[in-house]
């Protein structure tokens, strides 16, 4: 039975205080904070046997070699991945997304097409405006409509035989709108195009089954889901993993150096230069265990349930706007009161120890749809309660009476 | 008066705040009594970057002082602006190089100065004493 209060237990940073206030963390878009028994893991790590992996003879070595293809395993079996290589480590969703996008770079011609979805985060459009730049292909946008959901009937016009790829998140960051990729991926793999989705916002909520969802590219970051900054993954089916050449050149990718040439090393390790995060790998896996044994039905049904308490409770707060009003939605809120600027808004929120994301959320054609120059964001997560909602609500009302 | 009378006088000022709530809510009442900056000056060219939220500023020297005004798009933002332009505005150019600002630390906005912070006091700080240094250099 889920009881939040015995899930607040397992994080000691939830008992810390802002400003004077009890913390209410309300960022959990941006990073989610971490259990004790991911942090147990990070320590024993380090405390009994931190050493580099896949090359040691010695039991250290070993042990840590072990563990960390342990959680490449746990990896694989959450994301139903069909062959353990498919799953590669990256430092996080940036890094696994700039890998495909350079990869591409050999594959593309002049004139190919690419299509992103306006409800990006900049890490998902700035490397394929680059990948653009250096290949001479064509960035095409799919629009989306005031509720904050793409035009699926303006995604058909714009694939033809000449889309090559095709790269959407899963849920939108800014808005929380959760995008049918399903279809998205059916759809672009009638013209024959690959898809790459952009887990990073999905899967602290869900799992994404990357083999029903046909997904050739699925990338997401440890530090959203319980686990570690600076980890992350990338899921490749393994025929487009062969296809593309190595991101980094360095120790671990290859087979053999010699002067005149080096041949790569296999799948995974061809995309895993140098010594990785093997702690933070590891303790990836040990954040994936932690979220499953809560459960992510139990996770979704509780944070839907937090989300429509806010909603329901911010609504009522005179001039206050929320953006992105799709009925497929995560539990992030991101919203405006009327005639004040958001920057002012987290500002007296933070002085009440609350903690809410404000700005563009790295998504400024998003903010530019909407003509905002931001919004106030709060996304919340399974250890949050309705209890910390009322003070928002009271927190906001109380900037709009100091703000208006 | 001098540049260290003003910050006295503010530091005096918000000592008699009792909380953040005071303190704050007398910044946004800075913030709206601010001046407008002239709609002209409003330019991209005269945006500070470095700010979540918009700042401009625009500076003119009249009898070896400079005059600032400036103007941003958030109110609490406009509060320290106009702290700023009360201690910097009518001073002489080496007078608002020298200045020393510990006294934002005194008034409890310390949390502003942090270059993290993305409110860009620091860069708004920068800009107005790099007017200064521009304007020092006319004079010799």
């Amino acid at each position: 039975m889920f009881n939040v209060e015995t899930i607040r237990k397992d994080f000691p940073i939830l008992s810390r205080k802002v400003n004077g206030k009890p913390l209410v963390y309300f960022d959990n878009a941006a990073t989610s904070q971490t259990p004790q028994q991911v942090i147990d893991v990070i320590v024993d790590y380090y405390s009994n046997y931190n050493a580099n992996i896949h090359r040691g003879v010695h039991t250290l070595s070993q042990e840590a070699t072990d563990k960390y293809e342990q959680a490449r395993q746990k990896i694989q079996a959450h994301f139903n991945a069909k062959f353990i290589h498919e799953i590669i480590f990256t430092s996080g969703t940036t890094h696994s997304i700039n890998l495909v996008a350079n990869g591409f770079s050999s594959i593309l011609k002049k004139d190919d097409e690419i299509i992103v979805s306006a409800l990006e985060h900049h890490s998902n459009i700035v490397p394929w405006q680059m990948l653009c730049e250096r290949t001479g292909a064509i960035l095409k946008v799919i629009p989306m409509n005031l509720e904050g959901e793409l035009i699926l009937s303006e995604y058909d016009k714009l694939l033809s035989k000449n889309t090559k790829l095709v790269f959407v998140n899963h849920v939108s960051n800014a808005l929380g709108t959760i995008n049918p990729i399903k279809t998205i991926i059916e759809k672009a793999h009638h013209v024959g195009a690959a898809v790459l989705i952009d887990g990073a916002q999905a899967c602290p909520h869900i799992i994404p089954d990357v083999q029903a969802l046909d997904a050739d590219f699925y990338v997401a970051s440890a530090h959203k889901m319980c686990g570690p900054t600076g980890v992350g993954m990338l899921y490749g089916k393994e025929e487009w993993l062969n296809k593309l050449p190595p991101y980094q050149g360095g120790g671990e990718m290859i087979a053999e150096v010699t002067f005149e040439k080096t041949t790569y090393a296999d799948l995974p390790h061809k995309f895993e230069a140098g010594t990785p995060n093997i702690c933070g790998g590891i303790a990836f896996g040990a954040a994936i265990d932690y979220m499953n044994a809560i459960g992510f039905e139990t996770i979704a049904a509780y944070e839907h349930e937090l989300l429509a308490y806010a909603t329901e409770k911010l609504l009522e707060i005179d001039g206050l706007k929320i953006y992105g009003t799709s009925k497929q939605k995560a539990s992030v809120i991101s919203f405006n009161l009327e005639g004040i600027h958001p920057y002012d808004v987290g500002t007296i929120l933070d002085k009440m120890g609350i903690a809410v994301r404000t700005g563009h959320h790295c998504t400024q054609p998003i903010m530019d749809y909407f003509k905002i120059p931001g919004t106030v964001r709060a996304s919340f997560a399974f250890y949050n309660t309705k209890e910390e909602i009322d003070s928002l609500v009271t927190a906001v009302k109380k900037a709009n009476m100091m703000l208006a | 008066m001098t540049i260290e009378d003003i910050q006295n006088e503010i530091i005096d000022e918000f000592s008699m705040f009792e909380d953040w709530e005071e303190r704050y809510q007398y910044m946004i009442d800075l913030g709206k009594d601010l001046p407008l900056i002239d709609d002209q000056y409003k330019t991209d060219s005269n945006i500070i970057k470095g700010c979540q939220s918009k700042v401009w500023v625009h500076a003119e020297m009249n009898d070896d002082k400079i005059q600032f005004t400036a103007d941003s798009d958030a109110i609490i933002t406009k509060g320290i602006i106009a702290i700023l332009i009360r201690v910097f505005s009518n001073q002489h150019p080496k007078d608002i190089i020298d200045a020393d600002m510990d006294f934002i630390e005194k008034i409890g906005l310390k949390e502003h100065l942090s270059p993290t912070r993305a409110n860009g006091l620091v860069s708004m700080i920068k800009q107005l004493k790099m007017y200064a240094i521009a304007y020092q250099t006319q004079l010799k």
